[in-house]
């Protein structure tokens, strides 16, 4: 996606969080967030070292620009990108539909 | 015979792929024609004015305050937005109504615009939902094209309280 802070540049973040969802923040000002209507919660898979939304809240779906599904260099980290949510990061409530 | 029909057919794919590829680069690079709808910016565009946007404004980083731009809108990203650039980042705004007492104000933080319609009293734009990411922005407004005898390039706001020299 395409960074909050500095529009010419793009971040690679894991999606936390949807819209609706209520998520407990890693320092961020409010302990709790519940995602607002078009927006995702985004972070890093290294919390405490990652520039995502615990410092700049949640993004607008419209900065977002591709998802990324593999890597591929260097050769020996040739991997698909596994989608999860660590255990710990779940959100607390969902909305019912 | 098939094969000259199936030749021409190739053909014909391979000129709509051509110029498939050529529209999208120019809509998505150079700018396009765009039909506003809403009151939000009367009286400088009214409903269902066609405009001319340019994209180049966005990809080289020169939105200037006063500029017309089409927005993605923050809160739903399927559906544009069509209002003015008050201020760019580091730029004093003032986030309260007009008709308030107490004048609030506040910096637009950094990577981000305050938009505002030119029809203050029925606009939702930054005073009701916040600064808004600078990578939201698709183009810039320049040219007017209907209704034609309002055909030109836009006027400047109406609402020149609002920009907060520093």
């Amino acid at each position: 996606l395409r960074s909050p802070r500095n529009p010419e540049q793009k971040i690679i973040k894991r999606v936390i969080a949807l819209e609706g969802d209520i998520i407990k923040t890693i320092g961020y000002k409010k302990k709790y967030v519940k995602v607002p209507h078009g927006h995702i919660w985004v972070e890093g898979d290294h919390h405490g070292h990652s520039f995502d939304s615990n410092a700049f809240g949640p993004v607008s779906l419209g900065l977002l620009h591709a998802r990324a599904t593999h890597i591929l260099w260097p050769p020996h980290r040739w991997q698909k990108l596994q989608p999860a949510l660590p255990p710990e990061r779940k959100p607390l409530r969902k909305e019912q539909e | 015979m098939l094969r000259n029909a199936l030749g021409k057919a190739f053909r014909f794919l391979g000129y709509t792929v051509q110029y498939g590829c050529i529209a999208h680069c120019a809509f998505e690079y150079l700018g396009g024609i765009v039909v506003c709808s809403g009151p939000s910016m009367e009286p400088t565009i009214q409903n269902s004015d066609i405009v001319f946007s340019e994209n180049l404004s966005r990809h080289f980083y020169c939105i200037r305050k006063g500029d017309i731009v089409i927005v993605k809108s923050p809160n739903d990203p399927k559906s544009n937005i069509c209002k003015r650039v008050i201020g760019l980042e580091g730029d004093k705004v003032c986030t309260s109504n007009p008709s308030d007492f107490l004048k609030s104000h506040s910096y637009v933080p950094k990577g981000h615009v305050w938009l505002e319609g030119d029809n203050l009293r029925n606009s939702t734009d930054s005073r009701y939902y916040g600064p808004v990411p600078y990578g939201l922005i698709r183009g810039r407004i320049w040219l007017k094209i209907w209704p034609l005898n309002d055909f030109g390039f836009l006027r400047a706001s109406p609402n020149g309280h609002r920009f907060l020299d520093d």
